[in-house]
């Protein structure tokens, strides 16, 4: 019982928190609102008993991607009430696709539930999901694994290239000449005989 | 007792919400870029229902990967973001017509 109490109020959080992402003027809200989803989406993991992949998603998520995405949107000059023209306009029309998506999924799911496994099969004692998720992600998934690793270095890649830019007249060191700078270039050694100053 | 349709109807829930967002906010690319977020924790909320009452651990490898590319996906797209803002000192997408597409 307490267990669908848990998931009725993290559920009703995370559909607000959904609604406030799609509905505020400010993208500032509506990042802070995809936050508050990420981490109410972590409970309900946990509530299902990936506790690795809830971490996971508090961590890369709320952690690196969101702050990546208030920093943009703090960095950016945003004219946000330009930006909001014709909300009123398509709300219609986004409604009645959103609720007709919803409808169709929910119909089928619904109808279909008694085919849907309603109980939960219980874990072992000694069970642990991230050792169970460990095993299978380095022996079955070998390769995908490190396909998600260069998908990330080249990920890394393209953001540093797209962003890099040259300022002309800037005055900043030039590494390489510092360098390769020899003393002969510089100074020049000449022997001459001690002068009188008399 | 929670069954999985509960976890299936408040996925589907969810990613509906994204669509409409897209609906919405068609002008804001950084609201858009939002929206697919939310839609792929509605496609892990899926697997990761669907791994624990099957009992088979996979679908939580595939959620690992979904969120290695959405993260590839949101560090591109932003920095995409901030070169066109850099250039067109707007981002709204009506004036992204460079291509005349």
């Amino acid at each position: 019982m307490i267990e669908s109490g848990i998931f009725y109020v993290f559920a009703s959080i995370l559909i607000a928190a959904a609604i406030g992402v799609i509905g505020f003027r400010n993208p500032v809200y509506a990042a802070l609102c995809l936050v508050l989803a990420f981490v109410t989406s972590a409970v309900l993991w946990v509530l299902l008993e990936a506790e690795f992949l809830g971490i996971v998603l508090v961590l890369v998520y709320v952690g690196a991607v969101m702050v990546l995405f208030l920093f943009v949107v703090m960095m950016l000059d945003i004219n946000t009430e330009q930006m909001r023209e014709g909300f009123t306009r398509y709300a219609p029309l986004g409604l009645l696709i959103a609720l007709t998506v919803a409808g169709e999924i929910g119909y089928v799911v619904w109808t279909r539930r008694a085919g849907l496994p309603e109980k939960m099969p219980l874990p072992t004692e000694d069970y642990s999901n991230t050792e169970a998720l460990g095993a299978v992600l380095y022996t079955d998934h070998v390769y995908a694994f490190e396909l998600a690793a260069i998908i990330l270095l080249v990920a890394i890649v393209a953001a540093i290239a797209l962003t890099m830019r040259k300022r002309p007249g800037i005055k900043a060191q030039n590494i390489a000449k510092q360098v390769a700078t020899r003393a002969e270039d510089r100074i020049r050694m000449v022997s001459m005989k001690a002068e009188d100053p008399s | 007792m929670i069954g999985l349709s509960h976890y299936l109807v408040l996925s589907a829930i969810l990613f509906s919400l994204a669509v409409a967002g897209f609906f919405l906010n068609r002008k804001n690319v950084i609201i858009l870029l939002m929206c697919i977020e939310l839609m792929l924790l509605a496609v892990n909320f899926n697997f990761v229902a669907f791994s624990r009452y099957l009992n088979n651990i996979d679908g939580q490898v595939f959620v690992f990967f979904i969120l290695t590319v959405a993260a590839a996906e949101a560090a591109i797209g932003l920095a995409i973001l901030v070169v066109l803002f850099r250039n067109r000192r707007s981002i709204d997408v009506d004036d992204l017509d460079l291509m005349k597409g």
